[in-house]
This record gives structure tokens, C-alpha cells and sequence, in this order.
């Protein structure tokens, strides 16, 4: 970690950034995009218990913070959770689940770390614009400059309950809601002038119409980093936990407003698709190609050997997918109890019903067309294969992106920099704490030495970090015009 | 209940760590780290929509990792938030800071805190409150939404969670409703401490039912008492037992620049009445002594104190009044506990779910 390169170029001149998220968000727009911690985080490994709850004990966010700040991630990513997920009306009781708000748990990181950049997954439609703005802002002079948020909205009926405002929203009022919350959020970070303090602010849409005075003076970063998840694939048919993937809208709001994306690792021809489809958008908006950063979820199992890399995966793909699992994924699919059939047997012969157990109304036809399509791929798979149910499970639910030795992971990983198609990663470990430790020991030297990633961390704002200029302020409908530089708080 | 202090309840000591215009990290930790070296129970840390600062349980939770011991004890107002983030956020707190979390409980009252949130309200006070006690039922409910050991690890089975100890609240209130289960599990305190000002009328009943410490900003001995009474049979009344409600006594404080009455009118006699509450000025053995009249006397359970120069007034609290309350035995020099609940000698609650009951 010598020697100091010059910012944002390496020898191929492109220099990517990386962030881990221990738990992933369940309900963001394209649910799918970025695997959640039910079904990555393995509780039954041996060891997985350090600290005890490693979910919930702030020592555990402590650790991978510690851990990723050492690493020189950008940021560290917690999501946020608004109902416990359910199956067949009961709570799903497979998985790790339970999991702290998480502004409040970004706070109290901001106190044990310096550098690292600190992002909050939060639903823009089970919360108010004054009172997140509000509370983005203060994590942000807290942390001098390193908050962010990951702006998701939820389909999901059942989360509705929870709340005042009752009902969930459908795909198109959650995506204005989103994208109008964002905007009054900009508008409230923008209403104090550098010099001369609060201007009253009013904003009146379809969505929000509020009135007053922000209570914070603008924040070290001007207004926190704001993420959008895209889902990896344009309408993705992919089985989700009940979500509408609202595709190409996700793209637009993404060009539009999103500092950060978030989506996906799938091929790499498809992400540098990806790639050039989104920062083609953002010359709609005005916007350089510069000002947005894409990141893609990945998972990673390491080994000294190739082959020791792949029996790691297949044990750790055994201790995700228990038995029980692999019946309750397919239950998920077929819309009925199939708790009778073995889970080292063959696949049901019935077809799915017609109303998934699971999930809200809206959308339903389409995943049942999709249900029944999926079944049918399903059964092709394991006849062929002669796989049993919780092999069939484990095939086609994979979420290692990649697997082998450090030098061939790098380089992958590298490559992908190189070739346009990701600006970094997002690590989902597998293990919480400790999952982060081997791939910042042995990943992290080899990325510096391909160029591609910094060897110390430069000083400023996590938006500085991430590449990304200065907000300007936008008040009173005015012109863009810049600020005066952001320097430290004081 | 015995107390090593030769009386019958130990004496509790709070303080408010606000700085108006401070919205950076380190001058909140300072503070609250002066107040933890006096032994003090909790800090308290002020917060209202619609005027300037930052979010309180933000920066509280940010104090956490910097202390060890103290309590923290934001406050978070009930009128134009959600229930469920409410009670998230208090216990995540108390999660972070292992077992210290409080939550200061208070209602919005103005048409300028509604705009903020695009709502129209003018309810009344009453109203207000009566809505703030249905959110700390409802809040409670939830932190019981997960029985402790609920989280099984069961390899065998392939069950991470015994959902027969996860619970839907159900809750229905005037107001507004939650199904519940919570998402975070149950806090480490069981309940992190509730705390409620039950000076204003409206708010009493809301405090005897729900609190765990009553606040009662008053300028006589005599009448704190009064309200104290009132509480306690309330408490009872709602079928608590009246000593697991705390009153503790809100007094402004300037203690000035000597050890006793500085200047003229300064110091001497108690408290005054002022626009901001009762305010005492003295000297910080005046304070002592103050502190230990009326507490013998009966008219609370302890003390919360609101300097009026932060830096100033509260390490004069510490170094002076605290240490000569310490010196005279009337207050603990270290904390035998852990958890905000063991400082203020309140029993963890008991699982309204556990046990099969739902």
C-alpha cells in the first residue's frame, strides 16, 4: 500500500470502487437486483454465531465496518426493514432474520470509523421528506460528509399494516412517489444558503404538499449520496418476494437523479450493456457521464485452489439451502404446502396454482405465467440432470458470482473495471462479521496492484470519493448554479 | 428496598447535554462523556421538528460507541411519526449502545410542525397525548413482538426463528394501527426507558400509565410532591406498581461562576418561575443542598437538570454539586450496573407474549 497514484487513473486509467452490504434490501424496486440476507447469510456454518446475534449486535456492524474501512471501501450499506417477510401467512423461519433500523446503527458507526462512507437503504413510501431529509442531513454532519441513501419504495402489500398511511402504493404511484420524495429532499438539503441561513421552503405535488423551514444548515457533502437499485435485466422475469419490476422507469429515475446505481453482477457482456444503456440516459438529463457511478452486487468465494474455491462454494450453497429451504422455495413457486414431498426426492408433478401464496395482488398474473414457465424449466433441469429437489434448488438459485483463487478473482474483477462494464462492487458476504476479512486481505493488495483500485484513501466527502462533483443548489426553480467548495466541517 | 445510601430509595441524577447551533459530533460527545465521569444516570437530549438542530436519537446514537455506562435518552415526538419507526429506532439504540436507551416522549402542538409533514391538525392537547400514549402501548407491544429467545439456530430443522415466539400486535388505536411482528428484536433492556414531562395536566395520564420516569419541572418542594402524589395514583390506579414510576425533579440551572451566590439575587432560596421553566441560580454547593433538602423531603426520586450554559453549568454540576452529593453519601460514585433499567433500579419487563399468551 506505497505509493501514491494519481486520483482515478491507474494504468488503464479507470479506478473502481467498492462497498459492502450485510443486509441486503428485501424490498427495493427490482427486488432481485441485490441479494438479500435470507438468502445469502448462512447461519448454520460453524463459527456463525461470533457475536452471538451477529444480526443485530452492534459489535458485528462494528467489526465490518472496522473491516471495510481498512479494506478502503467507499461505503458500507445497511437496509432497512419494515416488516419481517412471511410465508404462507406465518413468518419465513429459514432464514436470518431481524435487523436494526439502520440510520440509527450508521450513526453510531460514525463514531468508530473515519473514512468509510455510510449508507441507509430507507423506503421512500413508508416515510415523510422533512423528517428523512432531516435525518440524512444530520447523519451526514455527523459523519463529516460520508452519508448516503439508497432510496427504495415497496410493493408489498402486507407492509402496509404497519403503517398510518395503511395501503401500499402500485408500481407507478410508488415510482412518482420516489422520484417527487427525492426531489423535495434535494429541494429541503438546498434551502440554506451558505451565508445567509434558512429560506422557507414549499414544495406542493401529487405526493407532498409541505411548507416550512429546514432545520439543519446544508451538510458537509450538500446533500448525501443517492443510490437507485436498476434491476440486471430490462422487465426481469425473475422470481422475486412479490415485487413489480418497474425496468426501464428504473433506468430513467436513475438517469435522472441517482448519484450511485446499484444492480446486479450477471455476465459481463450484460453489464457492460447495462453500462452503456445508463450513462447513455444521463446526456437527457443534462448530466456527464461522470456524475454516476454504477456498482454491481457480487458474491465471492475464495480458495488456494480452484478446486478448493469450488468445494467451498458447494458447501456453503449445502448451508443456505437446507431441506427445508428448498421445499419453501419451491412452495414459493408452485403456490401450495408441499411440506409432505422429500426434499431429496424428485419435483412435484402438479402445476402451480393460480394464486401465489405470497405476495400482493398487483402483478399477480404475470408471475403466474411466470410461475408456470419457471416449473416447467425446473422439471427439464433436474430430469435431465437427475437432481432432487434441493439440487435443483441449489443450481438454479446460485449466487456466487465468483469463485477461485484470489489472482483469478482480481483479475475478473479488474477486467470488468477495464472493460466499462462496472464502476465497483457491492460485497454481499456470506458470513456476518467475518465474511469481509479474506476478501480485503487477499483481494483488495491484488486490485491496488492491478491499478484499479486506491492504496489510500483520499481526503474529502464520500461523494468526493466516489468521483462524484459537487451538488449544486437548486432553489426557487432557479438555474443550476454551483456552490462554494464544500471544504471540512468546522 | 434497601440502598446503600442508609434511605429508602437511592437518589437519581439526570441532565440535559442540548447545545443550540452545535450540529457536529464531538462537542455531543464531550458533554455526555462529563456527565457519565459524574456517575449521572441519563442525559437527556431535546429535539422538535420545527426548530433548528439536528435529529436527537442521531446523535445520541452516535454518543453511544464514544460512552460506556450512561443512559441516553432522546427525545422522539409522537404527533406526525410513524409508530413502527419510532419504536425501531428506540430500540436499535438500545441495541447499539447495549441496554442505555431511553426515549423521551413528546406530542407536536403546532401548525407549523404539521406543514412540515403536510398535514393539518389541530388537536388538542388532551388529544395529542392521549395519541402519544397509544404509540408507547403500541411501542411496547412491539419490543415484546419478539419473545427473547425466539432466534433458535436450529440446524436440525433448518428453523432460524421459533415463529410461535414472534407475535402480531394487532394493534388498534384511535389513531392509527400496527400489525407487527417488530423487525428488530427485542431490545436488551426489554423496554428501553420511557420518559415523559408530566408537568402539563394533559400529559399526566399518559406519564402515570406508560413511563418509567415522569419529569416535573416545579418551583417548590412542595409541589413537586404534589404532582408526584398524583402520579403515583395514577400508576396505581392503571395497575402498576407506583415505585416503577420515577419522578424526577426539571430544574434549569445557572450555577454561575463561584462556589456559592455569585452576585446579588443570585442563588439563595429556590427555584424561580421563568418563561422557560423553573430556574435555579446559585452556586453549585447551593445546588448540592437544594438537591439534598428536597429530596429528603420527600418531593422526588431524583433530579433532571437543564443547564443554561451547557459547557459551563454542567461541569460545574459534575465537579461540584455531584462530587459533594457523592462526598455526603447521598449519591453512588460508580455504576453497579450496566443498563439504564439497573441505574434506575427498574426491573427488566416481563414478555407480555411469553409463555404462550398472545
Amino acid at each position: 500500500m506505497s505509493g501514491r497514484r494519481p486520483r482515478d487513473a491507474g494504468p488503464q486509467g479507470r479506478r473502481c470502487h467498492l462497498a459492502v452490504v450485510p443486509h441486503a434490501p428485501l424490498r427495493a424496486e427490482g427486488a432481485s437486483a441485490v441479494p438479500g440476507v435470507g438468502d445469502t447469510a448462512v447461519w448454520s456454518a460453524p463459527g456463525a454465531r461470533n457475536p452471538t446475534r451477529p444480526q443485530i449486535e452492534f459489535a458485528s456492524f462494528e467489526r465490518l465496518a472496522r473491516t471495510a474501512e481498512r479494506g478502503l471501501f467507499d461505503f458500507l450499506l445497511l437496509a432497512e426493514g419494515l416488516r419481517l417477510p412471511e410465508h404462507r401467512g406465518r413468518v419465513h423461519d429459514v432464514d436470518v432474520t431481524g435487523r436494526p433500523e439502520p440510520l440509527t446503527v450508521l450513526n453510531a458507526l460514525a463514531g468508530v470509523t473515519a473514512d468509510l462512507g455510510l449508507v441507509a437503504t430507507v423506503d421512500a413510501a413508508f416515510h415523510e421528506p422533512f423528517d428523512l431529509a432531516r435525518r440524512l442531513a444530520t447523519l451526514d454532519h455527523l459523519s463529516g460528509g460520508r452519508a448516503g441513501w439508497h432510496v427504495v419504495t415497496t410493493s408489498d402489500a402486507l407492509t402496509g399494516g404497519n403503517f398510518r398511511r395503511g395501503a401500499y402504493l402500485g408500481a407507478a404511484d410508488r415510482h412518482h412517489r420516489a422520484a417527487e420524495f427525492v426531489a423535495t429532499a434535494s429541494q429541503l438539503w438546498d434551502s440554506w444558503t451558505p451565508d445567509a441561513g434558512p429560506r422557507p421552503f414549499a414544495h406542493r405535488g401529487p405526493h407532498f404538499d409541505i411548507a416550512g423551514e429546514f432545520t439543519l444548515p446544508r451538510s458537509p457533502q450538500g446533500r448525501p449520496v443517492v443510490i437507485r437499485t436498476v434491476d440486471p435485466v430490462n422487465g426481469s422475469g425473475e422470481e422475486g418476494r412479490g415485487q413489480d419490476a418497474p425496468g426501464r422507469d428504473d433506468r430513467e429515475s436513475a438517469a435522472a437523479t441517482a448519484d450511485v446505481v446499484l444492480t446486479r453482477h450477471d455476465t459481463p457482456e450484460a453489464g457492460r450493456a447495462r453500462y452503456a444503456d445508463l450513462k447513455g440516459r444521463l446526456a437527457g438529463y443534462g448530466r456527464e457521464p461522470g456524475e454516476l457511478r454504477i456498482m454491481s452486487a457480487i458474491t465471492v468465494v475464495l480458495g488456494d485452489t480452484a478446486a478448493e474455491a469450488q468445494e467451498r462454494a458447494a458447501t456453503i450453497r449445502r448451508q443456505q439451502v437446507s431441506p427445508r429451504h428448498a421445499l419453501l422455495a419451491l412452495e414459493r413457486l408452485w403456490g401450495r404446502d408441499l411440506s409432505a414431498y422429500d426434499p431429496d426426492g424428485p419435483l412435484p408433478g402438479l402445476d402451480p396454482v393460480p394464486e401465489p401464496l405470497t405476495g400482493p395482488p398487483a402483478g399477480g398474473r404475470t408471475r403466474r405465467g411466470q410461475a408456470l414457465a419457471t416449473v416447467r424449466r425446473l422439471r427439464a433441469l433436474s430430469q435431465e440432470k437427475g437432481l432432487s429437489i434441493r439440487q435443483t434448488v441449489i443450481e438454479t438459485t446460485a449466487r456466487q458470482s465468483f469463485v477461485g483463487t484470489p489472482e483469478a478473482v482480481a483479475a475478473d474483477l479488474a477486467e470488468l473495471v477495464r472493460e466499462e462494464a462496472t464502476d465497483g462492487f457491492v460485497l454481499v458476504p456470506q458470513l456476518v462479521p467475518e465474511g469481509l476479512d479474506e476478501f480485503v486481505d487477499r483481494v483488495v493488495p491484488l486490485l491496488q496492484e492491478h491499478g484499479v483500485f486506491r492504496t489510500e484513501y483520499e481526503p474529502g466527502t464520500l461523494r468526493s470519493r466516489l468521483g462524484l462533483p459537487a451538488p449544486v443548489a437548486v432553489q426557487d426553480g432557479a438555474a443550476r448554479r454551483p456552490l462554494r467548495p464544500l471544504g471540512p466541517q468546522g | 428496598m434497601t440502598s446503600p445510601y442508609g434511605r429508602g430509595r437511592p437518589l437519581h441524577l439526570a441532565a440535559a447535554v442540548d447545545q443550540p447551533g452545535v450540529h457536529d459530533a464531538g462537542a455531543h460527545v464531550e458533554l455526555t462523556r462529563l456527565a457519565e465521569r459524574g456517575g449521572l444516570d441519563f442525559v437527556t437530549l431535546d429535539d422538535a421538528f420545527a426548530r433548528p438542530g439536528p435529529d436527537a436519537s442521531a446523535v445520541l446514537a452516535r454518543v453511544a460507541p464514544a460512552t460506556h455506562r450512561i443512559g441516553l435518552v432522546p427525545t422522539l415526538t409522537t404527533t406526525h411519526t410513524e409508530p413502527f419507526h419510532l419504536q425501531a429506532t428506540v430500540a436499535t439504540l438500545d441495541w447499539v449502545s447495549r441496554g442505555r436507551a431511553g426515549w423521551r416522549i413528546d406530542v407536536s402542538t403546532t401548525e407549523g410542525e404539521a406543514r412540515l409533514f403536510g398535514r393539518r391538525y389541530s388537536a388538542p392537547l388532551d388529544a395529542l397525548w392521549r395519541e402519544a400514549g397509544e404509540v408507547a402501548d403500541a411501542a411496547a407491544r412491539l419490543w415484546d413482538s419478539w419473545e427473547d429467545d425466539a432466534e433458535i439456530r436450529d440446524v436440525a430443522t433448518g428453523r432460524f426463528v421459533d415463529r410461535d415466539k414472534l407475535h402480531p400486535v394487532g394493534f388498534t388505536g384511535e389513531a392509527f394501527s400496527v400489525r407487527g411482528p417488530s423487525v428488530v428484536p427485542r431490545p436488551p433492556q426489554g423496554h428501553p426507558v420511557r420518559v415523559v414531562d408530566a408537568t402539563e395536566g394533559p400529559a399526566r395520564s399518559t406519564a402515570a400509565r406508560h413511563a418509567d420516569v415522569a419529569l416535573v419541572r416545579a418551583v417548590s418542594p412542595g409541589q413537586a410532591r404534589a404532582v408526584r402524589d398524583l402520579l403515583r395514583a395514577g400508576a396505581a390506579g392503571a395497575g402498576r406498581d407506583p415505585d416503577s414510576l420515577l419522578v424526577l425533579v426539571s430544574l434549569l440551572i445557572d450555577l454561575g461562576d463561584g462556589e456559592h451566590a455569585a452576585e446579588p439575587g443570585h442563588g439563595g432560596g429556590g427555584p424561580r418561575q421563568t418563561a422557560q421553566g423553573p430556574l435555579y441560580r446559585g452556586g453549585p454547593v447551593d445546588l448540592a443542598d437544594l438537591i439534598a433538602s428536597w429530596y429528603k423531603d420527600g418531593a422526588a426520586d431524583g433530579f433532571h437538570l437543564v443547564p443554561v450554559e451547557p459547557r459551563r453549568d454542567l461541569e460545574r454540576l459534575v465537579n461540584g454539586t455531584v462530587a459533594l452529593l457523592q462526598h455526603r453519601g447521598l449519591f453512588r460514585t460508580f455504576y453497579p450496573g450496566s443498563t439504564l433499567r439497573e441505574h434506575l433500579g427498574l426491573a427488566r419487563p416481563a414478555n407480555r407474549y411469553a409463555g404462550g399468551a398472545a
